[in-house]
């Protein structure tokens, strides 16, 4: 068998213990942050691909999760009974695109199914993702990171000023989403264990998907980017091309991520789309690996973990922005990294160590 | 709109524009020195608006704004020998993250010392409520002394360019970092100097607008995001044309809100930078490696 499927069969088989491991000890409350863990884990990876593989930073991707999220919320939650008479209405409804669920006080709601808006959410994200990149990507250095934070920021006070999307309070009451009958996503304590699976399912197959692609031709072609993009472009690789793919599909793993936890947590707030999410999601990626899929998981499991828990107390952003330093400090290139044996070998050799340079 | 109106949106759009180019030339002065942008920049401007409100619980006006201003060069020095100093020709991408890093810790040591309150000094002279008549035009006093302060400080900051050897020195290393250490001077601590100015000038800058704007432990994001915004609008480097983008961003933010809601006033300014950094991002004052080596 050949390693990289051990790794998966390991991952899976960890998921597995945790599960049994809260359900021994009756602890299965953990479940619940842990399922919000393995969706922030879904754009981490996503993210760990465009920084670690492509060589693009992104200060913006609390963005791309907050359109994902707050487009599922807006279309499963907007009554759209007002309108019933219009054309428009009319053919969603033959398409099978609406459902008419009971609202909190007797009435009946008419909304946009679930599935219909998670695809709609992700095709948006895709086309923002490809119309903002296309300008951004052109940028190196500085000006990324500057346009893709205010890329983020955009979309932070948009969602902070608009009254449609809640504006501070955010919108809440999101239904549950059911992928195919008996199996849904969302907060009912009676599925938590079913949730944790799909969400540590969604990043297994996301981290499948990503691991194969890094093996691909378009694998090497990143990474070839990354070295040298001058050269890569002299070698005749569609340097930009690769860079943008690679932006849009990070964007849309965001997006899902933002879906599927704003059907799990029954909502979504501005505090989604702040800066600091974003600069926690580099982080989690630089603490990882920066080139590293199943560093940037780890981390992103121990720390979101930690983190939803409480377990930094008030200096929750202090503990990432204190992580980013010490890290671009004194191991650039991330802390689980291939090299990071024969590093701490040499340390010990009494050798001067090459990391911190 | 009639025309009174019309120059009450440009008075204000005026003082925000100053407090905006004040940051920019903060960005100006490390990004001349070292070739790096200080995401932190913002959080200069907040510490010395809030170091400046409580020290003047117990000290004099100008005592506090000076004191406030002598703390915040300190800790832009601290930051720079501790965090930057003794790295090797580190990366773009490096400083990048380690500046954001910086921006939050100092961010969040704020919130702890003084809490989530909006905060601001007093109005330096007369009250909120006091105006001048200007034509048709009512204009706080508290605007001039934004103005005026700010104006002397960048004609002082020219000097310093200008005249003196410490800034003469640092012309000479954003020339040419190389040459300059041939002729002994000491690079490193000309970047150490460009923190601490950049920090004086942020920490002036925010004691002076508090009354106007109020600070927050948080503040420092919007305005190191608008006054990247006018660095780039002006030229990277350029701080003469960092003041004219500055009044230039100040007004058309002033009249987004007579059009749209106040709350996407940062929308605007925002996707003005995007637009520039995707159409011209050598800023619209001409080319930035001319600009780079002009005069500050």
């Amino acid at each position: 068998m050949r390693p990289k499927h051990l790794q998966m069969i390991g991952f899976l088989g960890l998921v597995v213990a945790i599960q049994l491991v809260t359900r021994a000890t009756d602890s299965a409350y953990h479940l619940t942050q842990l399922t919000m863990t393995a969706y922030y884990s879904l754009l981490v990876i996503g993210l760990c691909m465009l920084i670690g593989y492509a060589g693009q930073i992104s200060l913006g991707h609390a963005g791309f999760f907050s359109i994902g999220g707050y487009i599922a919320a807006y279309l499963t939650t907007h009554d759209l009974s007002a309108h019933k008479g219009a054309a428009f209405v009319a053919l969603f409804a033959k398409a099978g695109l609406l459902r008419t669920r009971p609202d909190l006080y007797g009435g009946d709601l008419l909304t946009v199914q679930p599935w219909a808006a998670c695809l709609a959410a992700l095709a948006v994200t895709a086309v923002v993702a490809y119309l903002v990149g296309g300008p951004v990507l052109k940028l190196r250095g500085h000006y990324l990171a500057m346009a893709t934070l205010g890329f983020g920021i955009i979309i932070y006070r948009i969602v902070l000023g608009t009254t449609a999307l809640g504006a501070a309070d955010g919108i809440s009451d999101v239904p549950g989403f059911s992928l195919l009958p008996g199996i849904e996503v969302s907060g009912n304590s009676s599925l938590r264990v079913m949730n944790y699976y799909i969400a540590w399912g969604l990043v297994a197959a996301g981290m499948v998907l990503l691991l194969n692609l890094i093996h691909s031709r378009v694998g090497r072609a990143l990474a070839s980017i990354h070295g040298a993009e001058d050269a890569a472009d002299a070698m005749g690789i569609p340097t930009a091309r690769y860079k943008l793919k690679t932006f849009v599909l990070s964007a849309v793993f965001a997006a899902l991520a933002g879906v599927m936890l704003t059907h799990y947590n029954g909502g979504i707030g501005p505090s989604e789309a702040s800066v600091m999410k974003s600069v926690r999601y580099v982080a989690i990626v630089a603490i990882g690996g920066m080139a590293n899929l199943w560093g940037a998981l780890f981390m992103s499991l121990g720390l979101n973990y930690l983190s939803l828990r409480g377990y930094f107390g008030t200096y929750d952003d202090a503990v990432f922005g204190g992580i980013l330093i010490v890290i671009m400090l004194f191991a650039p290139d991330g802390l689980l990294r291939k090299q990071l044996l024969s590093d701490v070998r040499r340390l010990f050799a009494g050798r001067t160590a090459g990391g911190g340079a | 709109m009639n025309i009174d109106l019309f120059f009450q949106y440009i008075v204000a759009g005026l003082t925000y524009g100053t407090i905006y180019a004040v940051v920019a030339i903060g960005f100006n002065i490390i990004y001349n020195a070292t070739g790096i942008i200080n995401f932190a920049q913002g959080e200069f401007v907040m510490l010395g608006g809030m170091t400046a409100v409580t020290l003047h619980q117990i000290l004099p006006l100008p005592l506090a704004i000076l004191a406030a201003v002598i703390i915040t060069m300190a800790v832009g020095a601290l930051i720079e020998i501790l965090f930057i100093r003794w790295l090797d020709r580190p990366s773009v991408l490096r400083m990048v993250i380690i500046t954001i890093g910086i921006s939050i810790l100092i961010r969040e040591a704020s919130l702890h010392i003084w809490g989530e309150g909006v905060r601001a000094l007093p109005y330096f002279t007369g009250s909120s409520e006091t105006s001048i008549r200007l034509g048709g035009v009512f204009v706080s006093p508290q605007v001039l002394w934004v103005v005026g302060i700010s104006a002397v400080m960048v004609i002082l900051l020219n000097v310093f360019f200008t005249y003196t050897l410490p800034g003469r020195q640092m012309r000479a290393c954003s020339a040419n970092r190389d040459a300059a250490r041939l002729c002994g001077i000491n690079a490193k601590n000309m970047v150490t100097l460009s923190f601490v100015l950049s920090a004086g000038i942020g920490a002036l800058g925010g004691s002076i607008v508090s009354p106007i704007t109020y600070v927050q432990y948080d503040s420092g994001t919007q305005l190191a995001i608008k006054g990247f915004t006018v660095a780039i609008l002006g030229g990277l480097g350029n701080s003469a044309a960092a003041v004219g983008a500055g009044m230039i961003l100040g007004v058309l933010e002033s009249f987004s809100i007579a059009v749209l809601p106040a709350a996407y006033k940062d929308v605007i300014s925002i996707a003005i930078l995007l637009l520039i950094l995707f159409v011209r991002p050598s800023g619209i004052f001409g080319s930035s490696e001319a600009a780079r080596l002009s005069e500050f």
